[in-house]
C-alpha cells in the first residue's frame, strides 16, 4: 500500500514536471537556413556542418526540419526575396548568414512581425527584432598582437596582411590589430597588404612589398593568407618571421612541416565555420521558449603549437578547422550573455 | 490600324500566358501565397524592379543599353538613405543633379555617335564608386513616407499589385499614348525620318534619358522603402534583370519596340520564377541555370508567335 502511493506520488510528480520541462515542444517546428554565398572553403563547411547537426537533430525529432537554402547570387535582394518565401513557406524560424547588415533588414521585419524568428550569425543583420550571434573580429585581431608580445617581448616590426576592402570584417579585424599595437608599443606595424583573405593574393602582394620593408619580426594576418605569406618570404629568401595562421589546413601543414624541422612556433585563430550549427542550436532553445539575448558572441577558435597535430588530424584537405556546436554548447553560450 | 492592334495584343500574350502559368504553379506549390499577405510577400520586391525595367525600357526604346541601371539604382538607394532622409533639400538636389547626368549622357552619346553600352559601362563604376563615398559602410534610414508607402496595407488588393499595375499604366500613358512617346519610340524605329518631321533627335535622347533616370530614381527610392536601409552593392542585379524584364516583356533590342505593360509583366515574371524554383526546392548550383531555362522557354516561345505573326502578315 505504502509502495503504491509512492508510486503513485512520483507519477503525479512527475506528470506535474513534465509540462514544466516541455513547455514548448520544438518538435513540430522547421528552421530554415538562409545562406547568401557558398563559394569558398569556409562556407562548404559551414553548409556541411549545418546538414550533419541539423541533420541529426531531425532524425532524433527535435524539430521537424532544417532545411538549408542558399541564394544563386551573392545579392541581397535576392535573399531578401527568398526570406520572404520562406515566410510563405511556413518556417518557425529562420537562422541567417547575410548578404548585407541592414539591407535585409526590410525582410528581416516582415518575418518577425509574421512571428518568425530570426537569428543571424557571422553575416549579422541590424534589424532589433533579430537575434544576432557576432564575432568579437576586433578580440580577434588584438589576441595576435597580444600573443606576439608574450612571444617576442622586445617586439618589432610587423606586417599586417588585411582582407577584402570595404569589407566590414576587414575593417574590424584591422581595427583590432592597430589596437593592440597601441597597447604593446613595442610593436611597429611598417607595411600593410590587401590579402583578400587568398593565399596567391596574399603572396603576390607580400612578394610586392618586401624588397621596401626593413626585417620583419612577426606577420600578422586574417586567415586564408598565412601560407601565401611563408611562401613569399621564402621566395625572396628572408628569414620566415613568425606569421599568424588562420586555421586553414595548407597554413597548419605549413605550420606542422616547420615545427618538425625547425620548432617553429605561432598561433592560429580564425572563426569555426561550425558556427552555423551553434545558430541552429539557438534558434531552437529560442522556439523552446527560453529567454536569449538578442546580442550573444561567439568564441573563435585558436588552435596553439599544442592542440597543432588534433587540428590538423581533424582537417580535410583544404578545408578549415572546425568545431560542431552541441545544444549544451548554445545552452552555455546563452548562460554566459545573462 | 486594325493590324496593329492584334500584334500589339499578341506580344503581350506570351508575357502574360507565362506570368499566369508560373503564377498557378507557385499557387500549386506554396497556397499559403494565395492570399493578401502572400501576393505582397511574393511581389513587393518586383516593384523596384518594375520601376527599374521601365528605365531601362525607355533606354531600349531609342537603341541604346544601360549597363549602369544596377549601380546607378544602388546609388539612389544611398542618397535615399543619407540625404534624402536627414536633409531633403540636399538629397533632392542630388537625384535632380543626377537626372541632369543622364540628359547629359544622352546628349554625348548623341553628338559623339559614342556606342551607349561604353559609356554607360564607364558610368557604372562612376555611380559605384559615388555609392561608396556616400555609404562607405552599409546604413542610413528609409525616409519614412518611402517606408510608410512601401509597408502600407490597402484594403482588398496588396500595395505590390497596386503600385505594379500604376506603374504599367503611368508608363503605357506616356509611351504609348502620348505625342511625346511618338517620337521616342520613332527615334528608336527611324530616326531619320523623324528629323525630317522636324523633331531635334538630340531633345529626344536627352529627354528619354532623363526620364529613365527619374524611373530609376523611383526604383532606389522604393527599394530603400522596402529593405529600410542601404547598401553601396544593394541593387548590382538590376542591370541584367532590367534588360531580361524589357526583352521577356516582348520588347526588342532595336526598332523601338518596346512594351511598358509587357516589360513590367516581365518583371513581375523574372520575381516569381525565382520564387518557384525556391518552392520547388532545387539545389542552388541549378538555380541561374533553371532561371536561363524559364527565359529561353519563354523567348522561344516568343520565336514561335513572331513566326506565325510574320505568315500571317505575307498571307
Amino acid at each position: 500500500m505504502n509502495f503504491r502511493k509512492m508510486l503513485l506520488a512520483s507519477a503525479a510528480l512527475s506528470c506535474a514536471a513534465m509540462p514544466i520541462q516541455a513547455i514548448a515542444d520544438t518538435s513540430a517546428k522547421k528552421i530554415a537556413l538562409s545562406n547568401n554565398y557558398a563559394g569558398n572553403s569556409w562556407r562548404q563547411a559551414m553548409l556541411t556542418s549545418w546538414e550533419k547537426v541539423a541533420g541529426e537533430a531531425v532524425k532524433a525529432g527535435i524539430v521537424a526540419a532544417a532545411d538549408p537554402f542558399t541564394t544563386a547570387e551573392n545579392q541581397a535582394t535576392e535573399q531578401a526575396a527568398q526570406i520572404q518565401n520562406m515566410i510563405l513557406q511556413g518556417y518557425d524560424a529562420i537562422v541567417l548568414n547575410a548578404a548585407s547588415p541592414t539591407a535585409l533588414n526590410g525582410a528581416v521585419k516582415e518575418a518577425c512581425d509574421a512571428g518568425i524568428t530570426v537569428v543571424s550569425f557571422d553575416g549579422i543583420v541590424t534589424e532589433p527584432c533579430a537575434w544576432r550571434i557576432a564575432v568579437d573580429f576586433k578580440e580577434m585581431g588584438r589576441s595576435q598582437v597580444e600573443y606576439l608580445s608574450k612571444k617576442l617581448p622586445s617586439g618589432g616590426n610587423l606586417l599586417e596582411i588585411r582582407g577584402l576592402a570595404g569589407v566590414f570584417v576587414d575593417d574590424e579585424i584591422s581595427a583590432g590589430i592597430h589596437a593592440g599595437v597601441a597597447q604593446f608599443p613595442q610593436f611597429k606595424i611598417v607595411g600593410s597588404v590587401h590579402g583578400d583573405w587568398a593565399q596567391d593574393v596574399a603572396q603576390k602582394a607580400v612578394a610586392g612589398i618586401l624588397p621596401s620593408l626593413p626585417d620583419v619580426a612577426a606577420v600578422v594576418t586574417q586567415g586564408g593568407d598565412g601560407y601565401g605569406a611563408a611562401e613569399a618570404f621564402a621566395a625572396a629568401k628572408r628569414p620566415i618571421p613568425t606569421i599568424i595562421m588562420g586555421n586553414r589546413q595548407d597554413e597548419l601543414k605549413w605550420w606542422k612541416e616547420q615545427k618538425d624541422a625547425n620548432g617553429y612556433e605561432t598561433m592560429s585563430v580564425s572563426i569555426a565555420p561550425g558556427v552555423s550549427t551553434l545558430a541552429f542550436w539557438v534558434a531552437q532553445q529560442i522556439l523552446d521558449g527560453k529567454e536569449v539575448k538578442k546580442d550573444l558572441v561567439v568564441p573563435f577558435l585558436s588552435i596553439s603549437q599544442d592542440t597543432l597535430e588534433t587540428n590538423l588530424a581533424n582537417t580535410q584537405e583544404g578545408g578549415v578547422a572546425n568545431v560542431e556546436y552541441s545544444q549544451a554548447d548554445a545552452e552555455k553560450v546563452i548562460a554566459e550573455a545573462k | 490600324m486594325k493590324r496593329a492592334l492584334p500584334s500589339d495584343s499578341i506580344r503581350l500574350l506570351i508575357p502574360a500566358l507565362s506570368l499566369t502559368i508560373l503564377l498557378i504553379a507557385v499557387f500549386y506549390l506554396q497556397p499559403r501565397a494565395m492570399s493578401y499577405v502572400g501576393l505582397n510577400l511574393l511581389f513587393n520586391l518586383a516593384v523596384p524592379i518594375a520601376l527599374a525595367t521601365i528605365a531601362q525600357m525607355l533606354i531600349m526604346t531609342v537603341n541604346d543599353l544601360d549597363l549602369s541601371m544596377g549601380t546607378f539604382v544602388s546609388f539612389v538607394a544611398c542618397v535615399a538613405a543619407t540625404f534624402l532622409q536627414a536633409t531633403p533639400v540636399i538629397g533632392v538636389l542630388i537625384l535632380v543633379a543626377a537626372i541632369a547626368t543622364y540628359a547629359a549622357l544622352g546628349v554625348l552619346i548623341h553628338v559623339r555617335t559614342l556606342p551607349s553600352i561604353v559609356v554607360t559601362l564607364g558610368m557604372s563604376f562612376v555611380w559605384g564608386g559615388l555609392a561608396v563615398l556616400i555609404l562607405p559602410a552599409p546604413g542610413g534610414h528609409a525616409p519614412e513616407w518611402a517606408r510608410a508607402v512601401m509597408i502600407s496595407r490597402p484594403p482588398l488588393v496588396p500595395m505590390a499589385i497596386i503600385a505594379c499595375v500604376v506603374i504599367a499604366m503611368v508608363a503605357h500613358f506616356v509611351i504609348m499614348r502620348s505625342s511625346i512617346g511618338v517620337i521616342l519610340r520613332g527615334v528608336g524605329g527611324n530616326a531619320r525620318s523623324v528629323e525630317r518631321a522636324g523633331w531635334s533627335i538630340l531633345g529626344a535622347r536627352a529627354a528619354t534619358y532623363a526620364l529613365a533616370a527619374f524611373f530609376a530614381i523611383l526604383a532606389g527610392i522604393s527599394l530603400v522603402g522596402l529593405t529600410t536601409s542601404a547598401d553601396a552593392n544593394i541593387a548590382l542585379r538590376y542591370t541584367l534583370l532590367s534588360i531580361a524584364g524589357v526583352i521577356l516583356g516582348g520588347g526588342e533590342f532595336t526598332g523601338g519596340r518596346v512594351s511598358p505593360i509587357g516589360a513590367v509583366i516581365g518583371a513581375l515574371t523574372l520575381t516569381l520564377a525565382g520564387s518557384f524554383l525556391s518552392f520547388l526546392r532545387i539545389s542552388p548550383d541549378w538555380q541561374i541555370g533553371a532561371q536561363g531555362a524559364i527565359l529561353i522557354v519563354v523567348l522561344g516561345l516568343r520565336l514561335l508567335l513572331n513566326r506565325l505573326e510574320n505568315r500571317e502578315k505575307r498571307s
